[in-house]
């Protein structure tokens, strides 16, 4: 399902959580963004990185039971939109919850896992996922 | 002073959807074509250009630029005239129709045909489940396992916690939909749903199940549009478009404004209403394009026919075929069926044969204008057109 080169370009912000902040109007964007969508061309050359916390909350959740080839083994599992402390929204699982202690609004953490496999013999793909803060 | 020519369709056709194991790509856009050229009155020598619609067709069916396969085998290639191949995700359908009425409205054509076409069961599911995944953000949606079904359960879990929405709110859009469905004879799924049965399905996504989404269809849908000068030289009864708007939002639900209203809806509403000079009531019937269940709730806000988290008000009576705003009297996406390229098309179909009065067992009655609305995949893309009947 790709190159090595589509996956390994991604892997510092998959792996350590790293954002673009617009150095004009001090957003924070992941994934990362070269233009900022509020500030346009006043943002060129004013995009910075910045780390991320990993910490945030659940807007919403699922749990997918119908998975593409690569999630197969992992099914069921639980998806959901995380806010981050640092303002972005972005799309992961969250991992090792109970499926009934899931909750909108819930704290949650990062986590460095696989990802996803791309068959017996491909690739495998590590980056973050969640889990439920204590 | 520019003036704009007025469009009109004058011919609709199309293929039954669904299961169709023994067709193929090409046999179902021509016969679509043909059908629509049959109902216009015209020869293909009259058609001026086409454009051709389709979304996985490269990835499914190892076949691209379906406005050159269509004009292939319809014949319109032996004339030379221009074919152009329209992708805009699952709205591809909505886009091809503007843009071929774009063409009309600038003077460049007079008669211009738009073919849609999507073969979605040459593979099996998983894999056309990989590829349907790819109509999302692939590197930071699907990267993480999200499908189009998980998005719109994303969608649905919050609107329905916000909202106070059951599910049996959820499953009266299916209902609605196999209900139109079971009147008609193209639609992929005449079977009758009950609420009971809509929410005691297998889940496909929490709360999501397999009756609060569309199926992979296979199907062709095919219109002609042309000028007012066309209509009037050649004493046509054309269904004028009042209205064509397109509007985009971010690719990514989690990048949007809200993950409970589409913008590019909202924005490409209003654009056509006020384009129309109509109002939300003067509509007669829609088609909406609710590939999920829940993103019928939520189009229906959207459009401008209640307001946010009060579509359940409108649910069950007013959007059957005699209520206030019938929704989706072909079937929807969900009993219809959803034929990506083909879907968008399709609606103009029905509406072609509603305004006409030719709708059989599913006419509505007596019906003025028409609201057709055709998205992408979770609501990247919106284009609405307003049709006006005779």
């Amino acid at each position: 399902m790709g190159e090595l080169s589509r996956f390994w370009r991604e892997s510092n912000h998959r792996y350590r959580m790293i954002a673009i902040k617009c150095g004009n109007c001090n957003e924070v964007y992941f994934p990362p963004r070269d233009v900022c969508p509020k500030c346009h061309r006043e943002s060129i050359g004013k995009m910075q990185e910045t780390q991320l916390s990993g910490k945030g909350e659940i807007v919403s959740y699922t749990i997918v039971h119908d998975a593409p080839p690569a999630f197969m083994r992992q099914r069921p599992y639980v998806l959901a939109l995380i806010k981050l402390d640092e303002g972005p929204t972005i799309t992961g699982q969250i991992v090792d919850a109970d499926h009934g202690a899931l909750e909108i609004g819930k704290r949650v953490r990062n986590v460095f896992r696989k990802v996803r496999e791309d068959g017996k013999s491909g690739i495998i793909q590590y980056g973050y996922k969640f889990v439920l803060e204590e | 002073m520019i003036t704009l020519n007025d469009v009109y369709i004058i011919g609709a056709g199309e293929t039954k959807f669904g299961e169709l194991w023994e067709r193929s790509l090409r046999e179902l856009a021509t016969e679509a074509g043909l059908r629509a050229i049959e109902s216009a009155g015209i020869y293909s020598k009259d058609v001026e250009v086409l454009y051709g619609s389709n979304t996985l067709g490269g990835a499914i069916n190892a076949q691209n630029d379906i406005g050159g396969l269509i004009s292939d085998f319809t014949g319109l290639a032996h004339n030379n005239i221009p074919a152009i191949s329209v992708e805009a995700s699952t709205a591809s359908g909505g886009a091809a129709v503007r843009e071929a009425y774009l063409g009309i409205r600038s003077g460049e054509y007079n008669v211009a045909a738009v073919g849609g076409v999507e073969k979605l069961t040459d593979l099996y599911g998983s894999e056309v489940l990989d590829l349907t995944s790819t109509l999302l953000d692939s590197e930071w949606e699907g990267f993480f396992g999200a499908t189009p079904a998980a998005i719109a359960a994303l969608v649905a879990q919050k609107y329905m916690k916000d909202f106070n929405v059951d599910h049996e709110s959820l499953a009266m859009m299916s209902v609605n939909d196999h209900m139109n469905a079971s009147k008609n004879p193209d639609a992929h799924y005449r079977n009758v749903l009950t609420v009971e049965g809509a929410v005691s399905s297998t889940m496909v996504a929490e709360p999501l199940g397999m009756m609060d989404c569309s199926p992979a269809s296979d199907g062709a849908a095919a219109i002609i549009l042309a000028s007012e000068e066309y209509v009037k030289k050649n004493k046509m009864n054309g269904i004028k478009i009042l209205a064509s708007a397109v509007a985009q939002d971010y690719l990514a639900l989690h990048s949007r404004k809200s993950i409970y209203r589409f913008d590019s809806t909202v924005v490409a509403a209003r654009n056509a209403f006020k384009k129309s000079g109509l109002k939300p009531d003067d509509i007669s019937f829609a088609e909406i394009h609710d590939s999920y269940s829940i993103y019928g709730l939520i189009e229906l806000e959207d459009l401008g026919f209640a307001k946010k988290g009060e579509a359940k008000k409108l649910l069950p009576d007013d959007i059957k075929l005699d209520g206030r705003i019938p929704i989706n009297p072909s079937g929807g996406l969900k009993a219809k069926g959803n034929p990506f390229g083909a879907t968008g098309v399709g609606q103009f179909v029905e509406a072609f044969q509603q305004l006409n009065g030719k709708a059989k067992d599913r006419q509505i009655k007596s019906p003025a204008n028409a609201l057709l609305h055709s998205m992408a995949v979770s609501g990247s893309t919106s284009v609405v057109h307003i049709l006006e009947g005779n």
